[in-house]
């Protein structure tokens, strides 16, 4: 008789929620707010541009700032994508000036934004938290989510027609942060 | 090999990505509405423009996957038009079926597209035979989505009786009151399944930190108050903690995910045709998580073998999970 | 085409008052009681008997409905027979199937179940738990045979009104969910026996112990619903005595109340010289206080907000 083994219906690839080393967030911390701000808001606005998508699903919450707090960096971003500059980064402690905040785990929330934990397993859990206009919080997931966004491939955008060139370092180098660091910097789809 | 039923699995679709994410993961069908109030998943940022909607199709019918269009609101007195487009465009579309609610919208496409295939939505609540035989009679609806309101052995019963295949939902959010019959949301937020599409809309919701405790309010009420590392659920009504008489906690429902991976054998063994994942407005990690093990279930029991299926339950509200009205001690 | 003479009572320009079914278990004794002086003193038009929300509870007094029913008729009124709400059941579905034969009384739907019983020709009412939220569905129930519509509590007035005027083309009456709390669910499940640790299956009918249902309030202490077994209703009660014009205007035909444990005669009495003109506002709006026992009032649905609010 053969040996039929069932295929375990599981989860094996629904990771658990990632927590960054101590030295990536205090390497993380060095970096001045000032320069984190230019190439973050760089690569929203050019990510806004190529996916334009984004902005038709977020409709009237594109104007809506939303503070995306990642609870283990010194630093504060609030997105608001219909901006000239989309992005501003503050330095803890941070201030109150958004319509709605997104508060986790670096990790988790480019895990999410990566399509590879779900969000509202994160907030079932406890593992991400959401204030103020709750419905700003879901048009941005739920934009970010149908945009199918990667990090790595939208950072190498930012070389413009040298993308395809830089996109081989990055694709080099990413996969040996992401081990180091725990986080999900770049899109598989699972 | 054994001869067991070939079971459809019929997966959310919130967005194009959603959809694609849920047919590489092996779903037979989807399921997906337009941007509005014509389908009762009408949250921000989510569902289908009409250019969205005609490249799916072709995505998902490259891949013989079938696409259904919820439109399963009820069209509001006076403004039909939205309704009406929503089931014109979807016939002209090529989708594979609408899945309708209001017996208005169903006597009009009937009569406007007779070949457009009709499938009944949980929210009409036909929950015996009599009334689906009514639906099937009137409509020629060819499928019926069953209230989770029914047990196992009543699900057998009804599908000795009628002439359509029915659809039974075997994962997601779970709701404890008869669909299409729940005005609680509006109640307390002025917005409805039912008209709206949506039920305790984001609008309405807010949370609150008071002291160690992290409050959800609906409104002016408040649903929950839950100490550090309890496990959070949506804000609904149904899911609540509540006083009444002497109870304090849950007075409807815990919160927690139907997952009835586990009874796929029974649910086969009683006539039905279609298992449905509920949850178009979540992630497409969610969508691909939940498609991949309950294709890997619904092909392990068409083979004759162990279902094997582990809990999904970090996806699940609350992080449990429960079978429902399925078990009938659940009552 | 079914035969639309068999029309109710309240045709002509003379808005009428329907006493809904009682939606609550109460003792026999109590509703005889309730259904002798609703006969003797109530100002309705139509009075609904039956049970809509636990089939379990209809043995207690199936007995005494007919005698009730003739009494309510000797007293002029027009009796409807009303429907179960959610019919699961096989047992459910038969009784249903004879009570829509029995061609005595009006038949009130409240699932569309029932439809599958009736005779083609056969008038019929349609009752608040059906989805009637559009023309298109009033179209379809005209063709078959609706002579009444009570609207679902969740419409606003807009909705009424271009349902009531499209009602009226189709030779419909028009009805909407004027006094009581509002029904807002209704499940599988009995909340009565869960909150009491009991299943729906044992449940020692421990529904009956409050008349009004029992009240369920928030964390901080709140006043938010009631349950009655299976149904969840409002803890407030609706209100619309202060919108009778309005309503009337929109079209509306009849105005439901639906029984409570406070004074019902009392209530429909004020209702009654509210429509007539006979007393104000503010007046009817003290005498139902007085007598219904309510704390608190809605009729935010009415307005198109959240049906808890109480606009004035």
């Amino acid at each position: 008789m053969a040996l039929l083994i069932a295929r375990t219906c599981g989860m094996e690839q629904f990771l658990e929620v990632p927590v960054l080393p101590g030295w990536a967030r205090l390497g993380a911390g060095l970096l001045p707010a000032s320069l984190l701000e230019s190439v973050v808001a760089r690569i929203a606005k050019s990510t806004l541009r190529r996916h334009p998508g984004l902005l038709d699903r977020l409709d009237s919450y594109a104007a809506t700032t939303v503070l995306i707090d990642p609870t283990d960096l010194p630093f504060g971003f609030y997105l608001t994508p219909s901006c000239d500059v989309p992005v501003t980064v503050l330095r803890r402690p941070l201030c109150r000036d958004h319509a709605a905040s997104i508060a986790g785990p670096f990790a988790a929330l480019v895990a999410m934004l990566h399509g590879r934990l779900d969000g509202d397993a994160l907030f079932f859990s406890r593992d991400i938290a959401i204030e103020g206009d709750t419905s700003a919080i879901l048009a941005l997931r739920n934009a970010l989510d149908d945009a199918e966004i990667d990090l790595a491939r939208e950072f190498a955008a930012l070389f413009g027609p040298m993308s395809a060139f830089a996109e081989i370092p990055i694709r080099a180098v990413v996969p040996l942060v992401e081990r180091f660091t725990g986080a999900v910097l770049s899109r598989r789809e699972i | 090999m054994s001869n067991h039923p070939r079971l459809e699995l019929v997966c959310p679709a919130g967005t194009p990505a959603g959809l694609r994410a849920a047919i590489d993961a092996g779903a037979d069908a989807v399921y997906c509405g337009f941007r509005d109030e014509t389908n009762a998943r009408n949250f921000p940022g989510l569902n289908f423009s009409r250019a969205e909607l005609e490249e799916c199709v072709a995505y998902a019918h490259a891949r013989e996957t079938k696409v259904l269009v919820a439109i399963n609101t009820f069209p509001h007195a006076g403004n039909a038009g939205p309704w009406h487009r929503a089931v014109d465009d979807s016939a002209s579309l090529g989708a594979d079926a609408v899945i309708l609610a209001d017996i208005g919208l169903l006597s009009y496409t009937a009569e406007r597209h007779p070949r457009l295939r009709r499938h009944l939505s949980v929210q009409a609540a036909a929950a015996n035979a009599d009334a689906i035989g009514f639906y099937v009679r009137e409509f020629d609806v060819r499928r019926v989505v069953l209230p989770r309101v029914l047990s196992v052995q009543e699900i057998a019963a009804i599908n000795a009786e009628v002439e359509c295949e029915t659809e039974a939902f075997v994962f997601g959010g779970l709701c404890v009151m008869a669909e299409g019959r729940c005005s609680l949301s509006s109640y307390v937020t002025g917005k409805s399944p039912n008209l709206n599409g949506v039920c305790s809309p984001p609008s309405h919701v807010v949370y609150r930190k008071e002291g160690d405790e992290l409050l959800s309010l609906l409104g002016d009420f408040t649903i929950h108050r839950l100490g550090a590392g309890v496990a959070e659920p949506y804000p609904t009504v149904c899911k609540g903690c509540f006083d009444a008489g002497d109870f304090h906690g849950h007075v409807f429902e815990s919160p927690a995910s139907l997952d009835a991976s586990a009874l796929i054998p029974q649910l086969a063994a009683a006539g039905v045709a279609a298992l449905k994942v509920e949850g178009r407005q979540r992630s497409r990690a969610y969508v691909s998580s939940a498609v991949r093990s309950l294709r890997c279930a619904i092909d392990n029991y068409a083979a004759g073998l162990p279902i094997a299926a582990r809990a999904l339950s970090r996806l699940s509200e609350g992080q449990a999970s429960t079978q429902g009205a399925y078990r009938k001690t659940w009552r | 085409m079914p035969d639309r003479t068999a029309k109710a009572s309240t045709a002509g320009n003379r808005a009428a008052l329907t006493l809904g079914p009682l939606l609550f278990n109460w003792p026999v004794e109590k509703w005889k009681d309730f259904y002798a002086r609703v006969a003797d003193e109530a100002p309705v038009d139509v009075v609904c008997l039956g049970e809509v929300v636990c089939s379990k509870r209809l043995a207690f007094y199936v007995d005494v409905i007919y005698e009730a029913a003739e009494r309510l008729r000797a007293a002029g009124k027009t009796v409807v027979l009303s429907t179960l709400a959610l019919i699961t059941l096989p047992r459910e579905r038969k009784e249903c199937a004879e009570l829509v034969r029995s061609a005595e009384f009006d038949i009130e739907l409240n699932d569309l179940t029932a439809l599958s019983y009736l005779e083609k020709t056969r008038p019929f009412r349609v009752g608040p738990f059906v989805n009637v939220y559009n023309e298109g569905t009033l179209q379809f129930l005209a063709r078959r045979g609706a002579v009444s519509v009570c609207f679902p509590p969740e419409l606003s007035l807009g909705a009424v009104e271009a349902l009531s005027r499209a009602a009226a083309s189709m030779g419909i009456e028009a009805e909407v969910w004027s006094f009581g709390r509002i029904p807002l669910a209704i499940a599988g499940r009995c909340y009565h026996a869960r909150v009491e640790g009991l299943t729906k299956d044992s449940c020692q009918f421990v529904c009956a112990r409050d008349s009004d249902g029992l009240d369920v309030k928030t964390l901080d202490g709140n006043p938010f619903l009631a349950i009655n077994g299976v149904q969840t209703l409002s803890h407030t009660y609706c209100n619309l005595a202060a919108d009778l014009d309005r309503l009337r205007e929109a079209g509306v035909a009849s105005f439901r109340l639906s029984p409570h444990s406070g004074d019902m005669a009392a209530v429909a009495q004020a209702f009654r010289d509210r429509l007539d003109g006979r007393i104000a506002k503010d007046e009817a709006w003290a005498k139902i206080s007085g007598a219904s026992g309510a704390t608190a009032f809605s009729n935010g649905f009415l307005f198109g907000k959240s049906g808890v609010e109480m606009v004035r």
